[in-house]
């Protein structure tokens, strides 16, 4: 996800001299080409994660648009107050985007984990939120925010994710895409979890159990629309993300489920505890211990259905 | 006394008589935050930034960051004697419904951004003169920042930057009233040598008395005031300037002028017109 996303912004900053990159001193190997063909469109700010968003809404205001990139929680969670304040209130085209959502730097600790973001960020008006579930969508979203006035922030996986869609699918911020389809549940994910849940579908298919997918990969303005056919046509949705179950997908759903009088619905939210993950391990393996591995995942929506 | 400073010092007057009725009508706080920088505002807005009242988004327009947000009364007060807007707002703020709320709001004409929280201002101002750097625009950028918000490090952090890329189109003036939420800056938090800690960060630095016209107007004429360099002026204030019982008093930050008070401040002020 990380080279789709720097490869479609190179090639948006080559046709578009108002794209600014800005990183917190991370992306080595990842931002050279960019540093190199565009050097007065790149900035290191050093590592002053507060400093950079500042900047980036400063350049925003007079004119550029401007994508911040650092990883795990240092572009979001270090800033928040820039992202609030300076970006969000001031509407500034500024783009957050952190690498490394989830556990995807495992067993560099719980500080590298990247598992409230998307609460914390969804409550901020103005904000869009997007975690793309696949490298041809996180191309997309590039090009999608890019174009989108206004805050958004994308958070991405890492490397060597599963490549979902194929080329020339339809991606629009704000709307789901079905991957799968099937009426006795749907599974909706967001993020990174987009393949696992595609595998859990298929291995409930081999049980009779016919899954619909929905990559939820815009978190905010979330797809309502999808989500109450969904909730029409099939009888239980189940959200799943790399993510603490406290406010994420999973909440969004929840909240939009119970506002629009369909409390009814039977849902179940898979995520990560809301707890610091001290277990040491790569990120397979700390889905394996969270219960976000394809089996983990199948296993709680068969117990879920079972439980009906 | 020159006529340019007479006409200087009787703006200063109608800017702090604004400020006594706007806290007085609003019941609302930072007096001597906003007295600290009326000179410096009325030197401002009297030929120094390139702005039009009537166009407040001129795209050309140099950029002001008023970081100490809490000191907007002055702010808005020398906005509405420009002609951003009517003066008759002036009394409606921090009211019920007004456009002029208590902190720089980026919705009143001529402010440029929002601030409040402190530590804000430098890094908005830098990310503005790095953008002008870039599109080797002609317009300037400057912010006024208190002493107080000098202990925040996203403040430094800017200085680091501003320094590090030699963005000689800002200026940086700090509002050295050496008082700050808490009690005097000196107790709280010591920031000396402040004009110190801002050569080390790479700055070009001049210290003047910020209350005097001359100081002021000679200092912002000579920026930059090295090519290369982002340009820093320490200006030595006095919290609560201009009504004798308010200056240098910590109460001022908090306390409204009401009734007798009120009237003294009314009667100190009116007298030196």
């Amino acid at each position: 996800m990380r080279t789709a996303f720097i490869q479609q912004l190179y090639n948006l900053a080559k046709v578009d001299s108002r794209i600014n990159l800005i990183v917190g001193d991370l992306g080595f190997g990842v931002v050279t080409d960019f540093a190199r063909d565009f050097p007065n469109q790149f900035l290191n700010a050093g590592v002053a994660e507060q400093n950079m968003t500042g900047v980036a809404a400063g350049m925003a205001l007079s004119g550029k648009i401007v994508f911040t990139y650092s990883i795990a929680n240092f572009p979001t969670l270090r800033c928040l107050e820039q992202i609030r304040n300076d970006v969000c209130y001031h509407k500034a085209d500024v783009k957050i985007v952190s690498v490394g959502g989830g556990l995807a730097y495992g067993a560099l600790g719980a500080t590298h984990h990247a598992t409230e973001d998307l609460a914390i960020l969804r409550a901020l008006p103005n904000l869009l939120v997007i975690a793309p579930g696949d490298p041809l969508e996180a191309q997309a979203a590039t090009r999608a925010i890019a174009a989108h006035p206004g805050p958004c922030y994308l958070r991405l996986g890492r490397s060597g994710e599963a490549t979902v869609h194929d080329p020339g699918f339809d991606f629009q911020l704000g709307k789901a895409i079905q991957v799968r389809e099937g009426f006795d549940l749907t599974i909706v994910s967001t993020g990174s979890m987009l393949q696992n849940a595609l595998e859990a579908a298929e291995q409930l298919g081999q049980k009779g159990i016919q899954a619909r997918v929905l990559s939820m990969h815009t978190i905010k303005p979330l797809d309502t629309e999808a989500l109450f056919k969904a909730a029409t046509e099939t009888s239980a949705l189940v959200t799943l993300e790399e993510h603490s179950l406290v406010g994420g997908l999973g909440g969004a759903v929840a909240e939009a489920l119970m506002d629009a009088g369909k409390g009814a619905v039977r849902l179940k939210r898979i995520g990560l505890p809301p707890e610091f993950i001290s277990t040491v391990g790569s990120q397979l393996h700390l889905w394996g211990l969270n219960g976000l591995s394809v089996e983990g995942i199948t296993k709680t929506i068969e117990l879920s259905l079972r439980a009906e | 006394m020159t006529n340019e400073n007479r006409n200087l010092g009787q703006l200063a007057v109608r800017i702090r008589r604004h400020v006594i009725e706007m806290t007085r009508l609003g019941k609302s706080s930072h007096v001597g935050s906003s007295f600290s920088i009326v000179e410096l505002l009325s030197v401002l807005y009297s030929g120094v930034l390139n702005v039009r009242p009537d166009q407040p988004d001129w795209e050309q327009r140099d950029r002001l960051v008023l970081s100490k947000g809490h000191a907007c009364a002055a702010l808005y007060a020398v906005l509405a004697e420009k002609g951003f807007f009517p003066t008759d707002w002036l009394h409606t703020y921090y009211q019920d419904d007004s456009p002029l709320a208590g902190h720089a709001t980026h919705s009143v004409p001529g402010v440029e951004v929002s601030t409040g929280s402190l530590g804000h201002g430098a890094s908005l101002a830098t990310g503005m003169a790095l953008a002008g750097k870039r599109d080797t625009a002609a317009w300037r950028v400057f912010a006024l920042l208190s002493d107080g918000e000098c202990d925040e490090g996203a403040t430094w952090e800017a200085a680091l930057l501003a320094a590090h890329h030699g963005l000689d189109n800002m200026v940086i003036i700090v509002d050295y009233n050496k008082i700050q939420a808490l009690g005097y800056t000196s107790e709280v938090l010591s920031l000396d040598s402040l004009a110190g800690k801002w050569r080390a960060f790479g700055w070009a630095v001049r210290e003047i008395d910020g209350h005097n016209f001359a100081e002021i107007e000679t200092a912002l004429g000579a920026v930059p005031f090295e090519k290369g360099q982002p340009s820093c002026i320490v200006a030595h204030t006095i919290k609560g300037k201009g009504v004798s019982f308010m200056e240098d008093q910590l109460l001022w930050h908090y306390r409204s002028p009401q009734g007798e008070e009120y009237e003294a401040a009314c009667r100190e002020l009116d007298g030196e017109r």
